[in-house]
């Protein structure tokens, strides 16, 4: 058993921008604020139910408090990319982690997305797609100008990468 | 429409002379009347045959829709056409919205003949044709509704003709008989699908549902009254009883029937030009035929209560089956069968591929898909089965101990029951789930299976592979484990190899596609245990 220790994945080579911790920490408030904000809305307003409300306030913020505050830095720490010759490698996730590799010459399409958090934040995201419905790899948190310039470089491999893409899209 | 596009369509229209539906689509048509008209007729019978202003009103309205339905099928019936050129299939339709659509015959993926009831009360079929687009929705995909049957199978063998031409291959005359036939006693699987018991649910829902929208309560019916106060007199586990026999009994009757109308006269082929055929159906008659150049490999399932009888279903991994949905319905080689049968199949459908003719004598033949020489998983994959379970027997025994606490002792004793009977049971499917683990690369194919509830055998096409996933939980990380996920062009897109050790999974990903994974792979010096984060 000891011999399966002895190789591993190695983390890809570039971090994303720790922008990307701002972004995500704003996109875990959307999910974890507004319930406690709405208890505790409650609990001022109508006084009869104070104590109750209380208690839902605080039952609702505190893991969500955590969430905000473990989810982002832990991503940050795992959320990483890189491009060879041959590939893309990106590793993601937090609790669960994805480590994608797809080589260039599956590539189909290279898009960029920027949804309004993101664009706050002057981050874009790259997804890589392949014939496979599954098989997309998704690197998000990036520079404006790292994502262009990767999206430029990533078509311009993909291109003269010998196609096998072609064969199982058609 | 200016004369310049009535020039060119002239000069177009010098190839093969354009096929029309047929004109029994009409009455297929009308018949989604027959329902109303029948209804009309026996308000007219329950009235004494006079009609009042009720029945004018809906006599009005089915009129309206008599000519509407006739002047749509009449104007789909003159302006749809069809023709197979040497190089081309075009299609032609709509009056006010004209379309034109064609396609490159080389491009044709898959050619699919089907038959509704109705449809076949007159001698007709519908031909799908698939083309190249990934995910192609209904309204890019050339379908021809309503064509002469003896027409439909004549134009299929000829578009067939037309692509391997158009291809440049040479058609292997290789009509050597069917690959696989129903037997007749297959149907013996019919019930162990998941169409039992739950069916019998399903139907009475939704018949209770029916009555209730009819302002009927099923609960307050003389019949229901009846049975209620006979029952009321027998104990009541005797009741219960009577009732889950009802249940078996109705649900092996409905699934029977399930099957039958699913793989009536099903038979699976290899037509010239590298198609496999796969042909069945009583009522409604479905024929996919899937292109050997994009088998990506097999699938073999076996769901819990057919595998204990010694039976399993085969699936093809294709692309160009359409999207995932439509990839479900069409991607069935076999119906539930014996084992072997579907092990036979199995081997069969792929033995044509060149490759695996090629390879290792393991490589083809029933040893593909077989159990024996998989690599099993390391143990802790078992501790995380048992964990698994014994969470989901946790959950479940916690609903009544938590109402016990809350309302009292009998709950508890539940709990404390409940927790007893469901423990074995959980960790037999744990044990299972981790005996149905295993992996092989054997050949051109990597063979992955697991699952307990429905053990599936996969076997992909390692030049299928166009990616690698990796994913490791929180527990997986912690046990060394790592999850390896083979993406692909064909059938659900990816395929995964669970819960192997971090080395021999990267040694596998390595084996079965070379250099992919190899320069994300390092090695660690010093502790082995320190290494796996």
């Amino acid at each position: 058993m000891e011999n399966n220790h002895v190789v591993r994945l190695r983390p890809p080579r570039h971090r994303v921008e720790p922008r990307a911790i701002g972004w995500w920490t704003l996109q875990a408030s959307l999910f974890a604020l507004p319930l406690p904000i709405t208890f505790g809305i409650l609990c001022l307003t109508i006084a009869p139910t104070r104590t109750f409300f209380g208690w839902a306030t605080l039952i609702a913020l505190l893991p969500g408090l955590l969430y905000m505050g473990v989810m982002p830095v832990w991503r940050y720490r795992v959320h990483r990319w890189e491009t060879t010759d041959d590939a893309v490698y990106a590793a993601s996730g937090w609790l669960w982690q994805h480590w994608r590799v797809v080589p260039l010459s599956r590539v189909q399409t290279v898009d960029t997305l920027r949804g309004p958090l993101q664009q706050l934040f002057g981050l874009s995201g790259v997804t890589v797609t392949t014939a496979s419905a599954s098989g997309a790899v998704k690197i998000k948190g990036l520079d404006h100008q790292v994502a262009g310039d990767l999206v430029e470089r990533l078509t311009r491999s993909a291109q003269a990468a010998p196609q096998g893409a072609e064969q199982d899209a058609t | 429409m200016s004369a310049g596009t009535d020039a060119r369509q002239a000069a177009q229209d010098t190839g093969p002379a354009w096929g029309r539906l047929s004109g029994r689509l009409v009455l297929v048509n009308l018949a989604i009347l027959a329902a109303p008209v029948a209804t009309l007729a026996a308000a007219l019978a329950a009235n004494g045959g006079r009609a009042n202003l009720q029945i004018l009103i809906t006599l009005g309205s089915l009129f309206s829709t008599f000519l509407v339905v006739c002047g749509i099928s009449l104007m789909r019936l003159f302006t749809t056409r069809y023709r197979v050129t040497d190089e081309r299939i075009e299609m032609r339709s709509g009056l006010f919205f004209r379309s034109h659509r064609s396609a490159p015959i080389e491009r044709i993926r898959s050619v699919d003949l089907t038959a509704n009831p109705v449809h076949r009360l007159f001698g007709l079929t519908t031909v799908r044709i698939g083309t190249g687009d990934q995910g192609s929705t209904a309204g890019r995909r050339l379908e021809l509704e309503g064509i002469a049957t003896a027409d439909a199978a004549e134009l299929r063998r000829r578009l067939v003709a037309a692509r391997d031409a158009a291809r440049g291959r040479q058609l292997p005359a290789d009509q050597d008989g069917p690959i696989c036939e129903l037997d007749w006693s297959w149907l013996r699987y019919g019930p162990l699908t998941v169409w039992g018991v739950g069916g019998v649910f399903l139907v009475a829902g939704s018949v209770y549902r029916t009555l209730h929208e009819m302002h009927v309560d099923p609960l307050k019916l003389g019949v229901v009254k009846d049975v209620e106060a006979r029952f009321g007199s027998v104990p009541l586990w005797f009741g219960i009883l009577v009732a889950l026999l009802i249940v078996v009994v109705f649900g092996t009757v409905g699934a029977t029937a399930v099957y039958i109308e699913n793989w009536s006269g099903y038979q699976l082929r290899r037509e010239d030009g590298g198609m496999l055929l796969v042909r069945r159906g009583l009522l409604v008659t479905r024929s996919v035929s899937i292109e050997e150049r994009r088998l990506r490999g097999v699938e073999l399932v076996e769901a819990i209560p057919l595998r204990w009888a010694g039976g399993a279903r085969t699936n093809a991994i294709a692309s160009g089956l359409g999207d995932r949905e439509d990839n479900r319905r069409r991607r069935a080689l076999t119906p539930p069968a014996p084992r072997a049968q579907a092990l036979r199949v199995a081997a069969e459908v792929l033995a044509q591929d060149p490759g695996a003719r090629s390879g290792s004598a393991t490589a083809t033949g029933a040893g593909l898909m077989a159990g024996d020489g998989l690599t099993a998983h390391p143990r802790v994959a078992l501790r995380r089965r048992t964990n698994r379970a014994l969470t989901a027997v946790l959950l479940i025994a916690a609903v009544p101990l938590g109402l016990g606490l809350w309302l009292g002792p009998a709950l508890l004793v539940t709990a404390g029951v409940t927790a007893v009977v469901l423990l074995p049971v959980a960790v037999a499917l744990a044990r299972d789930a981790y005996r149905a683990l295993g992996h092989a690369v054997r050949g051109r194919y990597l063979v992955a299976r697991s699952g307990t509830f429905a053990r599936r055998t996969v076997a992909l096409q390692r030049d299928g592979i166009i990616g690698w996933r990796v994913s490791r939980s929180v527990f997986q990380r912690r046990a060394g484990l790592l999850t390896l996920g083979a993406t692909t062009a064909a059938g659900e897109g990816i395929y995964q190899v669970r819960d192997l050790p971090v080395g021999a999974g990267l040694l596998l990903a390595e084996e079965a596609v070379p250099g992919l994974l190899a320069p994300f792979v390092e090695r660690v010096e010093g502790a082995a245990g320190v290494s796996v984060r």
